[in-house]
């Protein structure tokens, strides 16, 4: 602070005490703020679990049908369809949290300029890129975080759950435990969640929020429509398909996702092959990381030069 | 010490010069009222104190450049502007929450003290409160920030006569210590009248006065003259005439009271009266008074 101060900001600051803040903790405060504000961001992806949940109650009367079917050595498919209540349960969770992550972000800078609370905001010792970057954490850390955690405990649940059934219905959940090995697949969703949902998808919402941050109105409209013009005007007017098919390759999920759909099943299946080090060398990652760090960057320069809207 | 210094400040939206080449200088321990009509540039003057909009011209405030610092001077400035609205969804405990960690000078049991003498309870939302005490949960936060500058931006609009005396009250009362500097704008002169140190009038963009609440009393008479040295005392170019029940009433600039004793009734005029006067002056000639005090308030 003082580093490059002049003599009449040292002449102030002698007169009082040094102010004593660390910069996570505006930061760590300004995500707080965030969750204050949208519950949503870990009630929807809970309740999402909890009617999930119900709906598996209905199957649980089937299980050991299912399992007595699973038995034989050569009932491989009877077994893999053991797991499918378990990967829609991930993607369910998944899809809810995406979706949450994207309607936050394009509320995100654009609320407080609509409800005119940014000058409020902008009366306390918060800089523009902590709140920029407090609010990116949002969908790149806090909503990840919480689908994963919702997901791993409604797993939980249901295992536990089959392990009753089957136990009242004096069966093994061995052919079950073998077949989820829930310990591994915990491990994947985690790697699938950080690669697929933060790393890849982070330009998306570092574009939202840029689009939150400028727009006068309807952000939604100004965050769709301009990239569906290039894509028609591209197919136009040079007859390819180049940036259609960028948009949707950052939308797929990314070489991680690729994998995956050659093996085929959920991407979060422990039977997938993770290929880390093709996913870290894959240029669409870095460039992708590129762009979601200038959109931030823009994003909370735009944050300074607008008032409420 | 100066705690706002600013030179040649301009800056204009389109066609419309919003400041045009301000030059102003608020000394430590000044309560400050910058009154000026609609669009006369006050709130853009209070934006660039807050670092909220960029201008040309230098500008420091408790030493820094408040457009590249803005994070770093709201530690040692607040403000409360109409426009400046609470978020709706916010509990009182989390506004609490919040200041007592991102400000290093918030004292939480200071304003724990405030609130406790209002009715607001902790557990309610902005949304639940009426304007009232919006306003005082506000004042509460700002009053229990130990901050150098305080700045208010209308502070009072929409409220009734009795939030906005106790405003006020407050402010004198359990805030300002001498030390602290306010700088307030409002279109509700006569009740700030008697907490300002310094008045500072702002038209298309000039500051047309700047001077001190004890300046003003030699430096602006009123007179009511007899209907027989009406004539003399016209004679004395004053920068106002206008009637009051029937009576003429004469402002004069710089005219010796005791001159003006021989022909009537002599008093100090309101700020209301004086900013009707000089308001009321061709655009043309508007900065005589600031001219005749550039320095204004750096006495």
């Amino acid at each position: 602070m003082s580093s490059q101060a002049n003599p009449t900001q040292e002449s102030f600051d002698q007169q009082r005490p040094p102010s004593t803040v660390s910069p996570t903790r505006p930061f760590y405060w300004s995500i707080r703020r965030e969750l204050w504000e949208n519950r949503a961001i870990y009630l929807a992806p809970a309740y999402v679990g909890g009617v999930y949940l119900f709906g598996f109650l209905f199957y649980l009367h089937a299980l050991p049908h299912l399992v007595r079917a699973a038995i034989p050595p050569e009932a491989v498919e009877q077994r893999g369809a053991l797991l499918q209540p378990f990967d829609f349960a991930a993607a369910a969770v998944m899809g809810v949290a995406f979706l949450i992550g994207l309607f936050y972000c394009l509320e995100a800078l654009y609320g407080e300029r609509r409800d005119r609370s940014l000058l409020f905001w902008k009366s306390l010792p918060v800089s523009d890129l902590t709140a920029v970057l407090a609010k990116a954490s949002v969908p790149l850390l806090v909503v990840p975080g919480t689908c994963y955690v919702v997901t791993v405990v409604l797993q939980a649940i249901m295992l536990l759950l089959s392990f009753l059934v089957l136990s009242a219905g004096g069966l093994s959940i061995s052919i079950l435990w073998r077949a989820l090995s829930f310990f591994q697949s915990s491990f994947y969703l985690l790697y699938h969640i950080f690669t697929v949902h933060v790393l890849w998808y982070a330009p998306i919402y570092a574009w939202l929020l840029l689009i939150s941050s400028w727009a006068r109105r309807a952000p939604l409209l100004w965050a769709v429509l301009p990239p569906i013009a290039i894509g028609i005007f591209e197919r136009l007017v040079f007859h390819s398909r180049h940036f259609i098919d960028f948009i949707a390759s950052r939308f797929s999920g990314g070489p991680e996702m690729d994998t995956s759909a050659l093996t085929g099943g959920f991407p979060f299946h422990h039977g997938v092959h993770l290929t880390p080090g093709h996913f870290l060398v894959s240029p669409g990652l870095w460039i992708g990381l590129v762009f979601a760090a200038v959109f931030l960057v823009a994003a909370a320069r735009i944050r300074r030069d607008r008032g409420p809207a | 010490m100066a705690i706002i210094e600013g030179r040649g400040l301009r800056k204009s939206y389109g066609t419309t010069n919003a400041l045009d080449g301000v030059d102003l200088r608020v000394e430590e321990g000044r309560i400050v009222g910058l009154i000026g009509p609609n669009g006369a540039g006050k709130t853009t003057a209070l934006n660039a104190i807050l670092g909220l909009t960029p201008v040309e011209g230098e500008l420091r405030v408790l030493g820094r450049d408040p457009w590249t610092e803005r994070d770093r001077l709201m530690c040692d400035v607040s403000f409360i502007a109409d426009v400046a609205v609470l978020p709706r969804w916010l509990r009182v405990s989390q506004a609490l929450e919040f200041f007592t960690g991102v400000h290093p000078r918030f004292d939480r049991a200071k304003a724990e003290s405030f609130l406790g003498k209002t009715d607001i309870k902790r557990t309610s939302k902005v949304r639940e409160l009426s304007k009232g005490m919006v306003t005082q949960l506000h004042l509460a936060l700002v009053m229990a920030t130990d901050a150098k500058l305080l700045v208010l931006d209308e502070p009072t609009i929409g409220l009734d006569l009795l939030y906005r005396k106790q405003f006020y009250d407050s402010l004198l009362n359990d805030y300002f210590d001498g030390t602290r500097t306010i700088i307030v704008t409002t279109h509700q002169v006569e009740e700030v009248q008697h907490v300002l140190t310094d008045l500072m009038f702002i038209n298309r963009g000039r500051i047309v006065l700047n001077c001190g609440m004890d300046e003003l009393e030699w430096r602006y008479t009123e007179l009511v003259p007899r209907p027989e040295h009406l004539t003399a005392a016209r004679a004395l170019h004053p920068i106002h005439e206008r009637q009051f029940f029937g009576r003429i009433v004469l402002l004069f600039e710089n005219v010796d009271r005791r001159q003006l004793d021989a022909f009537g009734d002599v008093r100090t005029p309101s700020i209301s009266d004086l900013f009707i006067a000089i308001m009321g002056r061709p655009p043309a000639a508007p900065t005589s008074a600031a001219q005749s005090n550039p320095q204004g308030v750096a006495r």
